[in-house]
């Protein structure tokens, strides 16, 4: 076991993440598969789990939901984070022509794994949703790795009217795809979930959950039929 | 295999094997306590519960350190009318799985104890065990009960005005005289004993944050590193008292396990091992077991027990 448990890294990069969000760059380097997350500790505050965005170098998006998010807005360069990771059961990269599916923050992980397809070489397509335009996250990194996007916002502000689930069904049944990556929140991963098994594509779907030991000990983040989303997941395999 | 038999008797009850999942390690719900007795098991033991919900400590509330982790979850727990829920369910998917299933309870004052017990009689739990010793709740509830002999006399006493079931007492190590609190809680009608509860508490800082890491600052030490103060305490009681002793405290493997038998144990508790060796730990432990009962000559559980006494 690791003598130390957290890593301290500056904060080298931020920019802006959609209208409520930033994604920070750190002076850190893990040895990480796309999936994985790591628990980002602020001292005397609180202890979150957060997917990578990228391992080389440590990239997170962190989106406004409360104080302990709202606190990593204010982060500037030059500041120190603690983090212990890499945590989980990450994507398998399986699949010729994956499709990916992100709602919300669920593009973080996505992002990662979007960079390893490409570098494997697999063309990657990718259906994100938000809320609203304003919110639509990492676009422009998907992009940057070759990824072809596509988008859909509740208000159609951007791309197409509706749930992302919708764009994903749409895109299912034009058919090519042999793989489905799916990050978002749980009835967007239901839906997918049936959206796989109706398709008969295999799918790789990944759960959000409140944790605490983040190694499987504690059973904060049981899923409901006794798998742990920290250990035995984040990312969970979906018909095959 | 075939020659050895792992079952022992504990108050009464059955278990196929002398693996108890301790309190407060993936106890939460119905289907993670079902899935360590699918997971071999001999005994599973519910998340301590209390009289009302409780959120717990912030986090951080588990940090590994070199010689096993240091905890301070609180205590956090549904409270006692949903944990009859989960008791009740974990009882059904545990029945034929021959999984005996053991409520964990706690109260503030020796009263609430029994209170909890009344409340959960409603599921039937297989035995209870009375957390007397939580070392992470100092700073709202106190000195644990097990701190002092009357006091864990008196929170034994109502609990057993509470049910007929089995009931074990958790003791802690920290304390001058553990026989004396033991002795307490047995004459109070104590049907078992678990030993020992987390040690400590003990601090751990890091120094690049400048800050205790976890939120409680101080929690209670398992692992390996708190193994020879449990086999210590276990030894002492077994001579003791005449009651069983369910020797815990930072058992990683079937050789330990054997160990705490030798030192007088009738079952074996195991907590943070499953962090270590993960959901697969009951079986393979067993299987460890087994295998040192093959290669010695051993048949039976009770034929190792208390060896070590000589």
């Amino acid at each position: 076991m690791a003598e130390r448990t957290y890593a301290a890294a500056r904060v080298r990069r931020i920019e802006s993440a959609g209208s409520h969000g930033v994604t920070v760059e750190l002076d850190l380097r893990l040895d990480a598969q796309p999936g994985q997350f790591v628990m980002l500790w602020l001292p005397r505050v609180d202890e979150k789990p957060f997917s990578l965005v990228d391992a080389d170098p440590v990239t997170l998006t962190v989106v406004q939901v409360g104080p302990f998010t709202e606190r990593l807005q204010r982060l500037r360069v030059g500041d120190t984070l603690h983090l212990r990771g890499p945590l989980g059961r990450g994507y398998s990269l399986g699949g010729e022509r994956p499709l990916l599916v992100g709602g919300g923050s669920g593009a973080a992980s996505l992002a990662f794994l979007a960079r390893r397809l490409a570098e494997a070489g697999r063309p990657v397509t990718v259906a994100l949703g938000a809320r609203t335009a304003a919110e639509v996250l990492l676009a422009g990194r998907f992009r940057e790795r070759g990824a072809h996007v596509l988008v859909s916002t509740d208000d159609g502000s951007a791309g197409e009217h509706g749930l992302v689930t919708d764009l994903a069904q749409r895109l299912l049944a034009c058919g090519g795809y042999d793989h489905v990556y799916a990050c978002g929140p749980a009835p967007m991963l239901e839906r997918v979930e049936e959206l796989c098994r109706s398709y008969g594509v295999p799918g790789e779907v990944s759960h959000e959950a409140y944790m605490r030991c983040g190694t499987g000990i504690c059973g904060s983040c049981d899923r409901g039929d006794g798998l742990l989303v920290c250990r035995d997941g984040p990312v969970f395999r979906v018909g095959w | 295999m075939s020659e050895v038999d792992l079952s022992v008797d504990l108050c009464g009850v059955r278990l196929h094997n002398p693996f108890v999942l301790a309190a407060g390690i993936l106890g939460t719900s119905a289907a993670l306590l079902e899935r360590v007795a699918r997971a071999g098991a001999g005994a599973v033991t519910a998340k301590s519960c209390g009289p009302a919900p409780r959120r717990g400590h912030p986090n951080p509330t588990v940090v590994a350190y070199a010689g096993g982790l240091l905890n301070a979850v609180g205590l956090a727990n549904p409270g006692a009318a949903a944990m009859v829920e989960i008791l009740r369910d974990a009882r059904l998917r545990c029945a034929s799985l021959g999984v005996p299933v053991i409520a964990s309870v706690f109260g503030e004052t020796a009263a609430a104890f029994g209170d909890v017990v009344r409340t959960l009689e409603a599921a039937e739990p297989d035995l209870y065990e009375v957390n007397i010793s939580c070392p992470n709740v100092a700073a709202e509830f106190g000195r644990p009960f097990a701190a002092d002999p009357e006091h864990a006399a008196q929170a034994t006493a109502a609990v057993r005005a509470a049910t007929r079931r089995p009931v074990i007492v958790k003791l802690s190590a920290n304390v001058t005289d553990i026989v004396a609190v033991a002795r307490a809680v047995v004459d109070a009608g104590a049907d078992a004993i678990t030993a020992i509860n987390t040690l400590g508490p003990g601090m751990v800082i890091d120094i690049r944050a400048r800050a205790p890491v976890l939120a409680n600052k101080v929690g209670g030490l398992s692992g390996p590193a708190i193994r020879p103060v449990a086999v210590r305490c276990v030894y002492e009681l077994s001579r003791a008292v005449p009651v069983p002793v369910i020797g815990t405290g930072g058992v990683m493997n079937g050789e330990d396990m054997v160990e705490m038998i030798m030192a007088g144990a009738t079952a074996v508790g195991v907590g943070s091992a499953l962090q270590y060796r993960g959901i697969e730990a009951p079986a393979s432990m067993s299987a460890e077991l087994a295998s040192f009962m093959s290669e010695q000559g051993f048949h039976t559980i009770a034929e190792m027990r208390g060896l070590a006494h000589g």
